[in-house]
């Protein structure tokens, strides 16, 4: 009856069982996150083929203890079987718009683990600033970050997060964002950006990562593979997006060399010319790769494991992109609904609980291809002081 | 090097004993030169404004020396109700909330609090002669406002130059005071039975008279400020329409079935309630656009966002004085720089002569509570209400966008 007291033998003990724990390692892709949890009487046991698994059946189980009107917590007869739709839940962080401390970024993992999210895809550096501070190249985040001295993630700031994640079941995917997106990148390495021209002069301004200098792929071979080293995951997630070609298109040497290889006026042709290398060189370093749909849509060949994130809202109907990723073989990720800055008033979670990620044409073999979606948070208008209330 | 602030207050009686109120002289000169900076103020109210504005002119250099610049500032606002509403009834306010908003308040020279304290959800304000109210109406016993509580917020108000208007919003938005008061909203009919669901506060009644007279004497003593705010907003007419006694009423006034005349009837005997306690009173448009007999001293609050312009000339064509609200709610979130939107409002664009023109008294921007609550009050409601201060207080012709975006962002900064 409902008014009756919780009655029966008070429970002491959950026990966790662990088939293939694997707790020093780091959760991946494919790490099984499914478990079971069965209450009744004096028994108490969560088991789980992974640890992965044992962290959201144990999420799960702190959700099932209620309190009454006495104070006493209880919890009702239960026997749950569960496992995640898709093995990609993330939501991306932009530490670039605005610096956030360490705190915030520490204290969203804890929301995350409350609401099963398993990837942190950290957008760390962007053009307003470049936080992340290189071993390699300490200029970059000497002259990029917002503050040298307190607007910068150290080397141990980043292990922090990294490790504090793994303890949470959430893998760390970290976006160098280029060619475009790098106006921060410039200050610090000299040479790397195309500087823009006004009719046969500099202008002074700089554009996108200059893609025709040998010096460029030193650079980011350096760069990515410190990057590599520092950032465990499997993947790293490689920007692509939004370049701007007025620049490119300004300078004399670039349009020579667009000549040269017989590009014709394609810009998008040098674009790829560029990820193409880059996409080379991540891949020697033996990391997979996630791109944002630019890459895909613009022809570029990528390797059949890219996965493509898929975020536009405008151009395509994301539906439509999602189905003509999937249908060219690759591995697809959607955000496109899911830009949570995009703030407004009333309970707008309602539009995002509504979203159905395989609401699209396609075969089955093409909807195994969707391996999940990110929750974004761009930075533009958000730092710690409102970060918290507008992504929760 | 500037060794002293003097504070000079002219007036014989400065004020400091005493609450603010809508008259009250904000002006205030001030001096920066060494060796002794002056301000000088007719009321500590103007030197309240001048103090803000000196700590402001305070800037630290990249050693961490404190510095300010010689000026000679000559201040007074252009409009004297300068509001912020806050509602604690959709969700409660922790005392910790209110009191941290009237401090961001104080830093953008806010003079008037809004306390919209109940309404339909909830009813937290603890009354001494109806403990009912709150004891039906309140969510929870861990969510009223005590007597000490009123107390402290309307105290911290005042020395910050802050007056509390408290609106107990009536005859609509009362459903939480049926809880604790039996027999005073409508009985709603389906047919001929009551339905079990109750309407607007019912106004045929004698017992809802002598209530409202018993509850006001007690805010009128409760809350020290010359205004109370009735309300008067949003009144639904199903539920008067479908009670057999309130049509039976309508008939024997003659009002046939126009239910804005019954709404007026009603609002008629709030307001002489109200003025028998000496108090002044605010109301929303509705009372006004319903063509209730009001006071001459009552103050129109426009909130109806269709061509609010259009209302301010016909409040102030009355001769009613108007504060402006329309284009400042900033519940309304919405991507992007919308500060930039409430910068922009100018507040005395409406087709009027000069005389109506002196009618607009000013302006509050609304934070309605419908989805605020003590977890995002803060970064929503601040800096986007500066942009509103600075328009109720600065000169019309302080409009330039990029100035103020620059202006802006060190504000920000000073008030985290």
């Amino acid at each position: 009856a409902e008014d009756e007291p919780p009655s029966g033998t008070p429970c002491t003990q959950l026990l966790v069982f662990v088939a293939t724990p694997g707790c020093d390692g780091f959760p991946s892709l494919d790490s099984k996150e499914n478990y079971k949890l069965s209450v009744s009487e004096g028994s108490l046991l969560l088991s789980a083929d992974a640890i992965w698994g044992a962290l959201r059946g144990l999420e799960t189980f702190s959700q099932l203890v209620g309190r009454d009107e006495n104070g006493t917590y209880y919890i009702n007869k239960t026997e749950i079987v569960d496992f995640p739709r898709f093995p990609h839940r993330g939501l991306l962080l932009d530490t670039s718009r605005h610096y956030l401390p360490l705190r915030a970024i520490l204290e969203t993992l804890d929301v995350m683990a409350y609401n099963k999210f398993n990837v942190f895809h950290w957008h760390i550096v962007d053009d307003p600033s470049f936080p992340y501070e290189s071993s390699t190249f300490p200029e970059l985040s000497k002259q990029g970050a917002f503050n040298a001295m307190t607007h910068v993630y150290t080397a141990s700031d980043v292990q922090t997060v990294i490790e504090y994640a793994r303890l949470r079941g959430i893998r760390v995917i970290a976006e160098f964002d280029t060619p475009g997106h790098t106006l921060s990148w410039g200050p610090g390495a000299p040479g790397l950006l195309t500087p823009c021209y006004l009719g046969r002069e500099p202008a002074g301004t700089y554009g996108p990562i200059n893609p025709i200098l040998n010096s460029t792929y030193k650079f980011v071979t350096s760069l990515f593979q410190e990057v590599s080293t520092v950032f465990p995951d499997f993947f790293l997630h490689l920007g692509g997006d939004e370049v701007d070609f007025t620049c490119w298109k300004s300078n004399p040497k670039i349009r020579a060399f667009m000549k040269e290889m017989g590009f014709g006026e394609d810009y998008k042709k040098l674009e790829s010319f560029y990820i193409q290398r880059l996409l080379d060189i991540v891949s020697s370093l033996g990391k997979g790769f996630i791109v944002w749909q630019e890459v895909f849509d613009n022809g570029v060949k990528v390797r059949p494991d890219t996965i493509v994130h898929v975020w536009k809202e405008n151009s395509t109907p994301y539906m439509e992109e999602m189905a003509n990723v999937t249908k060219a073989g690759y591995r697809a990720l959607l955000s496109a609904p899911w830009y949570l800055n995009r703030i407004s008033y009333g309970q707008d979670w309602m539009a995002a609980y509504k979203v159905e990620p395989l609401e699209f044409e396609g075969s089955p073999e093409q909807k195994d291809r969707v391996v999940g979606g990110e929750a974004c948070m761009w930075g533009e208008y958000v730092d710690v002081t409102n970060l918290t209330p507008r992504l929760w | 090097e500037l060794s002293q602030l003097q504070v000079v207050i002219e007036a014989a009686d400065p004020g400091c004993h005493s609450y603010p109120h809508l008259a009250s002289s904000e002006a205030y000169h001030l001096t920066v030169t060494e060796p002794v900076a002056i301000l000088k103020a007719d009321e500590v109210w103007g030197a309240l404004r001048g103090l803000e504005t000196f700590s402001q002119l305070v800037h630290e250099d990249d050693y961490g020396s404190f510095l300010v610049n010689e000026s000679e500032i000559d201040d007074f606002p252009r409009f004297a109700h300068r509001g912020i509403l806050l509602d604690t009834s959709r969700h409660y306010l922790p005392l910790k909330s209110i009191l941290a908003n009237l401090d961001a308040m104080a830093f953008n020279k806010f003079n008037v609090l809004h306390w919209h304290i109940v309404d339909d959800q909830s009813f937290p304000y603890q009354s001494i002669y109806f403990p009912e109210l709150s004891d039906k109406g309140a969510y929870s016993y861990n969510h009223i406002y005590t007597p000490t509580d009123v107390g402290l917020v309307i105290e911290y108000a005042r020395l910050r130059g802050i007056r509390v208007i408290p609106e107990f919003d009536t005859p609509g938005h009362t459903q939480s005071w049926g809880k604790g008061q039996r027999d005073l909203l409508t009985p709603c009919y389906s047919g001929e039975h009551p339905t079990g669901s109750f309407g607007p506060v019912n106004p045929i009644l004698n017992t809802t008279y002598d209530f409202m007279t018993k509850f006001y004497k007690e805010i009128s003593s409760v809350f020290p400020d010359a205004y109370i705010h009735l309300g008067g907003d949003e009144v639904n007419f199903d539920c008067w329409k479908s009670n057999p006694e309130v049509r039976e009423f309508m008939r024997k006034q003659g009002f046939g079935i126009d239910y804005a005349k019954l709404e007026s009837y009603y609002i008629q005997k709030i307001l002489d309630i109200v003025s028998s306690y000496n108090k002044g009173y605010l109301v929303w448009q509705e009372v006004f656009d319903n063509k209730a007999q009001l006071k001459p001293d009552t103050v129109v609050q426009v909130w109806m966002g269709n061509n609010y312009a259009h209302e301010l000339s016909s409040v102030t064509g009355a001769g009613f004085t108007a504060i402006l609200s329309a284009p400042w709610y900033l519940d309304y979130i919405s991507y992007g720089q919308d500060w930039k939107k409430y910068y922009s409002v100018e507040p005395l664009n409406f087709p009027g002569s000069e005389k109506q023109k002196k009618l607009l008294i000013g302006g509050e921007a609304c934070l309605w509570g419908e989805f605020v609550d003590a977890t995002n009050l803060t970064p929503r409601l601040w800096p986007r209400a500066s942009a509103v201060g600075e328009r109720l207080w600065s000169s019309r012709n302080v409009t330039n966008l990029q100035d103020a975006y620059e202006r802006l962002t060190n504000h920000r900064c000073r008030m985290l």
